[in-house]
């Protein structure tokens, strides 16, 4: 699988491909347009040159919810989970595209609704036992504690079976105790689900801990590519983080 | 709103039927049928606005334009044209339908204030349509002479009897609106109203959603319209206006915009109030304006949550 | 029609007038606060029927109006001050569910107190029309447009000069920043629904003596003066002015092709606007502070 594509205001001449079963890092300083780069892959964001492959399958230009279809997800930098329905329901949301029923089939309560809601339920209390949430399935979503509420946007986004993860700064407000279960759990996405995750993120530590590669931003151009320890020796990248002496 | 446990939607829907069911004889004479009639209809009108505010989180000000599509059109097909009324029903739920599909593609798009003055003014301009189309409308004097329901199978000569057709039409639309809210329909609406952005993300496409819940919204507002044409035989224009659109509305934010329930109550309570203030005659307007204004302001959850309060105090329990 | 071009051109003026104060008035509010008061066109029926009242307690002409378009700026005020501060960031539906409440409340106690009844307000002049352009024109005409130019000339003064008008276009574009150097935020919303209520009053006073005045007036011109605003670019008070203006000669006009349906004129335009070109003649792209 490989995701390509460049020029745009906020970036320039970026690019990026992620190998499947790769967990990708992109970092760089503040404004560097790395929320921006999630934005063209995800479709909220109109890039004005470039292309987005997914799976061979051309997605410049589609809509922010076929992306979904073709198995891109994401979570959000701000939260943005449902507040007004419980855990159990923002998961079984997450995983909308996978229902196989008609409205038809809703209104008519047939077989196949119901088998169908069965196994979504199950599914969905599998993703939240993936990341530890499965105790609080029946809880508002608005009552979990902010970390937590991080991990059910995850857990949100693996149910609508992705290829594709993307995570926005997913540890933003974690202490070390949760990044590191965070860390794990990118992980097993990655070995047990077959996930290709790219990962925006601040927290160098989670980074050089669970990237299989880094790409650095800075000022919307790619400054530097390569192994986690390769990018930490990089000069370039040291000057760019901490600015010219 | 919490989700409802499908045991205990089906619960609630049984005891709906049987308040329903029960109502009549509660009433001291049969004028107040007619004033439960009434009650049955908006209710059903309200359900439709419910979803459309409550879940889906959009808003209509213009509501009175599909009742009021639903009457008229019926009305010109039964006894205009002399077709059946189940013909005359049908025309008139598609009418509505039709016209809130074409209405939904650029309204839609819009939020807030703009969402709320587009709507508005559609319900103006259908309303001023009624008014000044008099050769098909009979203008300001009235719609005279539709026939009354009849359908076949189901002919009601009483108001009893009709009172018992409304009211199961209004549970049957209960029915309809909780299976639809307890599926994934009902969640990407739900989701909708929380975080488009997210909803999006999960691959839910906004714009048909928001579409089918207006659409269907136009539906309950225009089969209730076509009832009420047949009911009192009679349709004016001015029972179709911006006063009506406020009403349907402050049953929807009196019932706490989130719950079928609410709604319910909300309609009932504020059809029959006037009937309980007979000495407040002209005050009512008063009252309606007071009420949406001291709801928004100290009861936000409504009458539901009014309710849900209630329960968790009585059961000690946190809400499921 | 063409003869009487100049007469529609006149009459779409002169109600194109009230309608721009409207527009302002919704413009003011929204400028300072945000918020889309749909309460605004009763301020303009408080206009003409507090006149019509304080007229039949025997005051004067003059004075019967200044004191209607005081006590309407108070009512503005006080609505800010009662119903919208204690509400504090409420989503949009709830604003706009308790400004339709307020409106319902101000044209129900109005209904209470003088009865559902048509008035009409004597002309602020001797009632001896003149020709001018091959137009009928009535004093009062004159007295609306002359009005309404000091109106915006002293709008003007009050926003480039005064500490107050400036303080409030400092609310409409930063209302922290505006807090931290010490502008009261609240204190400027009020203002601006006072000023609001001030400007819509007039434009309803102004207009009775032409137009009568009832309990019920302030729906219909409330709506036009938003769709007014909308068309002028929402936000933009010299938009909210020459949209007032354009949409009254157009209604003018398009009664003169098709009578009845004139009303639905403004909310046609008003749809087609927020559909097409939500930004309206004069507003900036993306003013949209929804």
């Amino acid at each position: 699988m490989s995701v390509r594509f460049g020029g745009i205001q906020a970036l320039s001449e970026a690019g990026l491909t992620v190998r499947r079963g790769e967990i990708v890092s992109v970092i760089g300083p503040n404004g560097a347009g790395k929320t921006t780069l999630l934005g063209v892959v995800s479709g909220a964001v109109r890039a004005m040159g470039g292309t987005v492959f997914v799976d061979g399958r051309d997605l410049t230009g589609r809509p922010v919810h076929e992306r979904a279809v073709a198995g891109v997800l994401r979570t959000f930098q701000n939260l943005e989970i449902f507040s007004n329905m419980t855990v159990l329901e923002n998961v079984l949301t997450g995983a909308h595209l996978t229902a196989g029923y008609s409205l038809l089939d809703s209104l008519l309560r047939t077989r196949r609704f119901r088998r169908e809601e069965r196994r979504l339920r199950g599914a969905c209390l599998a993703h939240l036992d993936f990341i530890g949430l499965a105790d609080r399935a029946g809880d508002m979503a608005s009552e979990l504690p902010y970390g937590e509420q991080r991990l059910l946007e995850l857990a949100r986004a693996l149910a609508a079976a992705p290829r594709l993860l993307l995570l926005d700064e997913p540890a933003a407000g974690m202490n070390n105790a949760e990044t590191s279960g965070l860390g794990s759990i990118i992980r097993r996405v990655r070995d047990e689900l077959d996930v290709s995750v790219v990962l925006v993120e601040h927290d160098m530590d989670l980074v050089m801990e669970v990237s299989d590669r880094v790409t650095v931003l800075n000022f919307g151009h790619v400054l530097a590519e390569g192994s986690p320890s390769a990018i930490q020796e990089n000069p370039e990248v040291v000057a760019a983080y901490l600015g010219e002496d | 709103m919490a989700a409802t446990p499908r045991h205990a939607g089906l619960l609630a829907l049984g005891v709906l039927a049987a308040l329903l069911g029960l109502a009549p004889l509660a009433l001291p004479n049969d004028y107040y049928l007619n004033v439960l009639i009434l009650c049955c209809l908006n209710a059903l009108a309200v359900m439709g606005l419910n979803l459309l505010m409550g879940y889906a989180g959009q808003v209509s000000l213009g509501h009175a334009a599909f009742f009021g599509l639903g009457a008229y059109v019926t009305a010109v097909v039964t006894a205009t044209f002399g077709l059946p009324v189940a013909v005359g029903i049908l025309a008139g739920v598609s009418a509505s339908a039709l016209v809130a599909w074409f209405l939904a593609q650029p309204t839609l798009k819009l939020r807030g204030h703009y969402l709320a003055m587009a709507t508005l003014g559609f319900g103006i301009i259908v309303s001023i349509v009624f008014n000044e189309a008099v050769g098909i409308t009979g203008g300001p004097s009235g719609f005279v002479g539709i026939p009354r329901l009849s359908l076949p199978g189901c002919a009601p000569t009483s108001d009893r009897s009709f009172y018992f057709l409304a009211a199961g039409v209004l549970w049957l639309g209960a029915l309809m609106a909780g299976l639809i809210m307890d599926s994934r329909t009902g969640r990407a609406l739900r989701a909708i109203h929380a975080s488009e952005h997210a909803a999006q993300a999960m691959g839910i496409d906004i714009a048909r959603h928001k579409r089918f819940v207006f659409v269907l919204s136009a539906v309950y507002a225009g089969l209730a319209g076509t009832l009420y044409a047949h009911h009192l035989t009679f349709v004016a224009p001015s029972s179709f206006g911006f006063n009506f659109s406020v009403q349907l509305l402050t049953m929807v934010v009196l019932g706490g915009m989130a719950s079928t329930w609410g709604a319910l109550a909300g309609a009932f309570f504020l059809t029959s109030l006037p009937e309980f203030l007979r000495v407040f005659e002209e005050m009512d307007i008063l009252i309606y304006g007071g009420l949406l204004v001291m709801c928004m302001m100290f009861m936000p959850g409504g009458l539901a949550g009014l309710a849900r309060k209630l329960a968790c105090g009585l059961l000690g329990a946190r809400r499921v | 029609m063409l003869s009487s071009a100049p007469q529609y051109l006149v009459s779409g003026l002169t109600v194109g007038a009230t309608y721009g104060l409207t527009a302002l008035g919704f413009t003011m509010i929204f400028n300072t606060t945000g918020i889309i008061n749909f309460a605004q066109g009763e301020f303009v029926m408080l206009g003409g029927m507090l006149s019509v009242a304080f007229l039949k307690a025997h005051a004067p002409l003059p004075l019967a109006v200044l004191l209607a378009v005081s006590v309407a700026a108070l009512a503005g005020c006080l609505m800010e001050r009662l119903v919208i501060r204690p509400v504090g960031r409420a989503p949009a539906v709830n604003l706009v569910i308790i400004t339709i409440g307020v409106s319902i409340l101000m044209r129900g106690a109005v209904m209470l107190a003088w009865g559902k009844d048509t008035f009409s307000l004597p002309a602020f002049t001797s009632a001896k029309p003149l020709a001018v352009l091959g137009a009928v024109v009535r004093p009062q005409s004159l007295w609306v447009l002359s009005i309404t130019l000091l109106i915006l000339a002293g709008l003007k003064l009050f926003f480039s000069r005064s500490i107050h008008g400036k303080a409030m276009l400092a609310c409409s574009c930063e209302p922290k920043a505006a807090a931290l150097v010490g502008i009261s935020v609240d204190r400027m919303a009020m203002l601006s629904f006072g000023l609001s209520g001030f400007l819509g009053a007039v434009g309803g006073a102004i207009l009775a003596p032409i137009t009568l005045t009832s309990y019920d007036v302030g729906v219909m011109l409330g709506l036009k003066g938003f769709a007014a605003c909308i068309l002028g670019g929402l936000g933009n008070p010299f938009g909210a002015a020459a949209g007032g203006l354009i949409l009254g000669v157009l209604e003018s006009f398009g009664a003169s092709v098709a009578s009845g349906y004139q009303d639905a004129f403004a909310f046609v335009m008003l749809l087609a606007l927020l559909f097409l070109k939500p930004t309206g003649l004069f507003g900036a792209p993306g003013s949209d502070r929804v």
